[in-house]
């Protein structure tokens, strides 16, 4: 099957590495408005302490992907209408399309690559491969992500909870019936 | 920059289990590459400037200021096409980049590369285009027999299939006549159109895309390059969802000419809007039928006439036209049938592939036309079904016969005998129709149950040569025999990639199974449609682990002395050594034939699969709202390789067709997209899902591997027309288009 090396999708051949150093970063005052204009965010992401330097209008989602690597994190409709980008911040689910990256000075951010303990997936992981709870999975870490913030919610208590819960995020392979079993099962898991 | 690997996960498996799926840990960890996700530290953005008008001459372009703006690397137009500037899957009738004229809504006219997407976009603006706008064609029924303009050489028509048998003038006593309206579907994949083309230092260029066809892309691109077919080399990369609308060019020659322009890697990436613009979409129909029977209920003759509107090039039309006019009856038996069908150029945005692909559209009109004909019988719309349903041995309009199971009154009763869901408790204002937006606390809601069955060819049709490649290697790795899978065929989300490991285990007897990236340095796969990847390059990898099987008993008469039948995978290390056993094979299913171009006759599809869908809706009569409380669907699947894979697929189909009968529609006007977002072109979420049960038969096709049945379309072609007839029981109204909504609960008058 059609896979990319390594956990680096971006590992360059022959340069590996460079793409860490593309990441500016800043030593100066958290939030500090750069000369340029830009603006300067310190923040936790997947428990790591990052510093962003980038133009105020970027996005979460942007900014994850293009300038962190973390393209776990899907755009799908980059207008909050799909939910493939739901990701945590301070544990609550947002999506990261519609959140600008100059808010988020201090705060904890949590993406799809940051769930898994280790090589041990996550209840919710493991659930979702065992229930067939994607096709093409391109909306699945956006439904992990969104379910993982409902459960910890004390949502997801009843099958109408999950649905209702659930239904800002958009399956269009419709694994509908799969992605319901595997919260129903990561939900006892994880209490 | 990226570059694809082989996954091995061992699972164990064979056919007929549900392994987990070998992606399965990387998608649900982020870690499976899309094809938006592919990345080269010295890429640059490629844009496309589409036509805002759906009919116009192109008087000029001008790229000067475009060309001035700081980080652009390219700005190009179809004068730097360096082939022919023309591609498409059955015709080659559409510019990569457009002339003079501009047929679509949407119609690429010019590529921009730049160091960031934003100075692309930026860019992009600053061309200027001067057109003279022309009034769009955009009625397909006119565009054949109206006196409106010709919108390409040969005219309008893009394909008419007739079919003639039995009297043409067989009259009957009791008949029914209906117009009916299929509104344009979106596949909508969430995964946008996206790819990275990488220079290559012979000249050539290589090409990382979501498609659902490599070889087909290869060849196009080739042509428009004027390149040979190896320097243009293509791996799949990750898909996310495609049901048709990735069979066609999106990024792929674009992306190629920016990068072979720009000596650089050149990454594009639609964005919501632009994927609305970048793919076909399931053709609009506007179908007229006649049925007769006679007073008990058994159809006399069906007479047909079916337009599907191909927007502006013909894209996979012609195959689309010979599903709808060849499947258009259903599965029932009459014997004098009249279908005329009609494939159309319009200015609307092209149409071709999308689940379910022609018969999506009849089905939604045979049916309708079978609940009229139950209730101008006072007969249960069950009943009228099963009185007329087809069974093996029954012929097709075609003539053709059928050599297999077809189990339709055995669906339609399976459906039927379901207990129901129950009856509405307790007020819980999410099983409402209108849901927590408190319409209502079940006041005016009508509950109402609706059935439908209907028919798909599985495969490629009418004499295509229709084959997959596989290329199997086995050898001995870590003490343990290992095999490798090699082929060109997409996985798309389906778990085609699964079920290959499936068949190498049960066939070979041997766990650890890698399969290897699918790209064009093995032979073509064909495409992932038509519900023909277990079939056909199930039955390549079949066949080739039977090539390999044969190549190792060989070499163990000279281990053993003495000819072994089977061998144990301790026996097949010892056996191998240090040898590698390789074998590629192509594979092809059994031969089709053209149909006939007056009679439309013939033995044209190579296999039927069928489904039943039973509807239970909820509809708030006042102010139109559906609620689908369940939807169950019995389908016979042959053999199920994967059962649960099996159900996922049939889960997958049902809920594409509940789309379509409730809520998915894009909207046209004069050639004009009105909604291209996911605010305004709504998909079903998990709350618009009902429960959905379904019941497998496992009726043996003997012509196929291992008795297989295409799963992934039939279902979509019989739950629109359940879902609907359900809201008709509820309501007593018409309803005689699809997608239906409030406006046609409320304003309609009752038939």
């Amino acid at each position: 099957m059609t896979q990319y090396e390594g956990i680096t999708r971006r590992g360059m051949l022959g340069l590996v590495g460079a793409a860490a150093a593309t990441v500016p970063l800043d030593s100066g005052a958290a939030g500090a408005q750069a000369a340029s204009g830009e603006v300067t965010v310190r923040m936790t992401v997947n428990g790591s302490a990052t510093s962003l330097t980038v133009d105020p209008r970027v996005t979460l989602l942007d900014a994850l992907r293009e300038r962190l690597q973390l393209t776990g994190t899907k755009k799908g409709c980059d207008r909050g209408q799909c939910g493939a980008c739901t990701v945590h911040v301070d544990g609550r689910r947002v999506v990261s399309c519609l959140t600008l990256l100059a808010t988020l000075d201090g705060a904890s951010v949590t993406t799809i690559e940051g769930l898994a303990d280790g090589d041990r997936l996550h209840p919710l992981q493991q659930a979702f491969i065992e229930h067939d709870g994607f096709q093409c999975g391109f909306c699945t870490p956006g439904q992990i992500m969104s379910a993982a913030a409902v459960i910890a919610e004390g949502g997801a208590r009843t099958d109408a909870e999950i649905r209702e819960q659930m239904s800002g995020n958009i399956c269009r392979c419709s694994a509908y019936p799969g992605i319901l079993a595997a919260i129903r099962q990561a939900r006892t898991e994880m209490r | 920059m990226t570059k694809p690997a082989e996954v091995t996960r061992s699972t164990t498996g064979g056919i007929g289990e549900s392994p987990l799926r070998p992606d399965g840990a990387l998608k649900v960890r982020g870690e499976f590459a899309y094809s938006s996700d592919l990345w080269h530290e010295d890429m640059v953005w490629g844009v496309t400037l589409r036509s805002p008008h759906p009919h116009a001459r192109i008087r000029s372009v001008d790229l000067t200021e475009a060309l001035r703006v700081p980080g652009v690397h390219a700005v190009l137009t179809h004068q730097d096409v360096p082939g022919t500037n023309r591609y498409g899957l059955e015709h080659a009738d559409q510019p990569v980049l457009a002339v003079d004229l501009v047929r679509y809504h949407g119609e690429p006219v010019a590529l921009v590369a730049a160091d960031h997407p934003e100075t692309a976009r930026r860019a992009m603006k600053r061309i200027k285009v001067d057109y003279e706008v022309l009034t769009p064609v955009s009625d397909a029924e006119h565009a054949v027999h109206g006196d409106g303009p010709r919108l390409h050489r040969d005219g309008n028509v893009v394909r008419h299939v007739p079919i003639r048998r039995g009297d043409q003038n067989a009259t009957a006593p009791v008949v029914v006549h209906g117009v009916y309206e299929v509104g344009m579907q979106d596949q909508a994949f969430l995964g946008p159109e996206s790819g990275l083309a990488v220079p290559a230092e012979d000249g050539g260029v290589d090409l990382f895309v979501a498609t659902q066809w490599l070889h087909v892309d290869q060849r196009q691109i080739c042509y428009a390059l004027g390149l040979p077919a190896d320097k243009v080399r293509l791996t799949l990369a990750g898909v996310g969802g495609a049901f048709g609308g990735r069979e066609d060019l999106s990024i792929q020659v674009h992306a190629c000419l920016l990068a072979r322009h720009t000596g650089k890697p050149v990454k594009m990436v639609y964005n919501r809007e632009e994927s609305f613009y970048g793919h076909v979409h399931r053709h609009p129909a506007k179908l007229y039928y006649e049925h007769g029977a006679t007073e008990d209920g058994r159809l006399v003759y069906v007479r047909s006439r079916i337009y599907l509107d191909g927007g502006a090039y013909a894209s996979s039309t012609p195959a689309v036209v010979a599903n709808a006019a060849t499947l258009g009856f259903g599965p029932y038996n009459v014997d004098n049938v009249t279908m005329d069908c009609w494939g159309v150029y319009t200015n609307n945005p092209p149409c071709g592939a999308m689940r379910g692909f022609g018969a999506v559209q009849a089905g939604f009109a045979y049916e309708s036309q079978m609940d009229k004909l139950a209730a101008a019988l006072g007969m249960d719309p069950v009943e009228v079904r099963v009185r007329n349903a087809m069974s093996e041995g029954s012929t097709m309009p075609t003539g053709q016969v059928l050599d297999s199971a077809a189990p339709v009154a055995e669906l339609l009763r399976l459906v039927r005998d379901r207990p129901m869901p129950a009856e509405r408790g307790e007020l819980d204002l999410r099983a409402m129709p209108g849901g927590v937006s408190n319409t209502t606390h079940g006041e005016g809601v009508v509950r109402g149950v609706g059935y439908a069955v209907g028919v798909k060819n599985i495969c490629f049709s009418e004499g295509f040569d229709d084959y997959s490649t596989a290329r199997l290697r086995l050898e001995v790795l870590g003490g343990e025999p290992a095999a490798t899978i090699h082929t060109a065929a997409a996985e798309v989300g389906q778990g085609l990639v699964t079920i290959e490991q499936q068949i190498v285990r049960t066939e070979l007897g041997i766990q650890q199974v890698t399969v290897h990236p699918a790209d064009t340095t093995v032979g073509n796969g064909g495409s992932t449609s038509a519900s023909r990847q277990t079939y056909v390059t199930g039955g390549a990898v079949k066949a080739a682990c039977e090539a390999v099987r044969e190549k190792l008993l060989k070499l163990a008469v000279t281990r053993f002395g003495e000819p072994r039948a089977n061998l144990t995978p301790a026996e097949i290390v010892s056996v191998l050594g240090t040898e590698v056993i390789e074998e590629t094979v192509e594979w092809r299913h059994r031969p089709t034939t053209a149909l006939d171009p007056e009679t439309g006759q013939g033995f044209a599809h190579v296999q039927y699969g069928f489904a039943a869908h039973r509807a239970v809706v909820d509809v708030d009569v006042e102010l139109g709202l559906v609620k689908v409380v369940e939807l169950a669907c019995a389908q016979d699947v042959g053999k199920a390789l994967n059962p649960q894979a099996v159900v996922g697929q049939i889960h997958g189909g049902s809920v594409q067709g509940l789309g379509l009968a409730v809520m998915e529609e894009i909207q046209v006007t004069e050639g004009k997209v009105r909604n291209p977002s996911f605010t305004d072109y709504l998909i079903p979420t998990i709350l618009d899902t009902p429960p959905m049960p379904v019941d497998v038969l496992e009726l043996a096709d003997p012509h196929a591997p291992y008795g297989l049945r295409g799963v992934g379309e039939p279902p979509t072609i019989s739950s629109t027309p359940a879902v609907v007839a359900a809201i008709r029981a509820a309501t007593g109204l018409a309803l005689t288009r699809v997608p239906v909504r409030p406006e046609h609960l409320t304003l309609e008058e009752p038939r």
